[in-house]
């Protein structure tokens, strides 16, 4: 499948690139490598934080209160605007849950990749240069979202 | 609004389970850190190698090409945007996005709204340019959602790429519709 094919394409393409551009592309390499490590190191706080949210509501069993198949991926929907890694961290209690190949670790998969933290990027960006009235930008954003949401159910009942 | 989050979450959470007999809430929070610690261990090595990759792309010239040629789509699409400076750093912000270059992106991003600040006439309010780049921005443009599919590797997924067509095509459908309603939205504006 095409899948597989897109990680070895843009790998081999970085990796050329960098060799006839005369980049030194070991140590270039090592060095962004150590950025990701410190991004890691940083998230480790907030992952702590939301792991501990997330399994609190997830494993007290409150989501059975609302029943239907879908009750499972309300909170994912919920969430995604606002905190990519409280999504993160539901979406390995969806993992624990069902597995990672079932229909629901598909489907949260695909809405993680799909869509971004809207709300969260939006108050970072527009009060960063003092801007108050934001308009239609929050409609707009989240209107986005939903239709990238029903989209992935879409795709992944073509796909699955 | 993270704080609301969190209190929502734990007491809800936490109420709830006192009347639900079932649940050790006790060893749910103290396990809780040991799960933390196994999503970080299973994403952080993908995460780092990734970032390694990445940062040959951005040293070598060739998000800078990626972003070259989102240039001029991009100026068709936000056409109040005047600025060649401005649509510099959009084109890097969203070429840094699909590549899930997320250290490279946000500060081009700040960089693209202070230079779209300059061009606004009215300092508190948003312009339609700036509104159009962060529905571009927030409808997720990313081509390889490498977080997740670390994820899905963590947990032993028979094929954890599987998702990246299924999330490209979403994805694109939600950048569509984004911008469809916001050009409407402009057009019923300038009336």
């Amino acid at each position: 499948m095409l899948n597989n094919y897109i990680i070895p394409i843009i790998v081999i393409v970085i990796i050329l690139h960098g060799f006839f551009k005369k980049t030194d592309i070991y140590e270039t390499f090592l060095e962004g490598s150590l950025d990701g490590l410190k991004t890691v190191v940083s998230i480790i706080p907030v992952v702590v934080a939301m792991i501990f949210a997330v399994n609190i509501f997830v494993e007290s069993g409150i989501l059975n209160l609302i029943g239907g198949s879908f009750k499972d991926i309300i909170p994912m929907i919920v969430l995604r605007p606002i905190s990519g890694n409280a999504t993160l961290a539901y979406l390995s209690k969806i993992f624990h849950k069902y597995g990672v190949d079932s229909y629901y670790g598909y489907l949260a998969s695909v809405i993680q990749g799909a869509t971004d933290t809207t709300i969260y990027v939006l108050a970072l960006y527009f009060s960063s240069v003092g801007i108050k009235k934001t308009r239609y930008a929050l409609i707009g954003g989240l209107f986005a979202d939903i239709c990238g949401i029903i989209a992935a159910f879409i795709v992944v009942k073509m796909f699955f | 609004m993270i704080n609301k989050i969190w209190v929502v979450l734990i007491g809800l959470g936490i109420g709830y389970s006192f009347f639900n007999t079932n649940v050790n809430m006790g060893d749910i929070i103290l396990n809780s850190s040991y799960s933390a610690y196994e999503l970080l261990i299973s994403i952080g090595p993908l995460i780092v190698l990734w970032s390694g990759i990445m940062n040959i792309a951005s040293k070598s010239g060739l998000l800078a090409k990626f972003s070259n040629l989102l240039k001029p789509l991009l100026k068709k699409i936000m056409p109040s945007v005047k600025g060649e400076k401005s649509l510099e750093y959009i084109s890097s912000n969203i070429a840094a996005n699909m590549l899930g270059l997320g250290s490279v992106a946000t500060p081009a991003g700040l960089k693209a709204m202070q230079e779209l600040q300059k061009e606004n006439p009215h300092k508190d309010t948003a312009t339609d340019g700036m509104i159009t780049f962060l529905i571009l921005n927030t409808s997720g443009v990313t081509i390889i959602p490498m977080t997740v599919i670390a994820l899905r590797l963590a947990f032993k997924s028979i094929n954890p790429s599987a998702i990246i067509i299924p999330s490209i095509i979403a994805t694109s459908v939600s950048t569509i519709c984004g911008l469809t309603l916001d050009y409407f939205i402009r057009r019923k504006n300038a009336k």
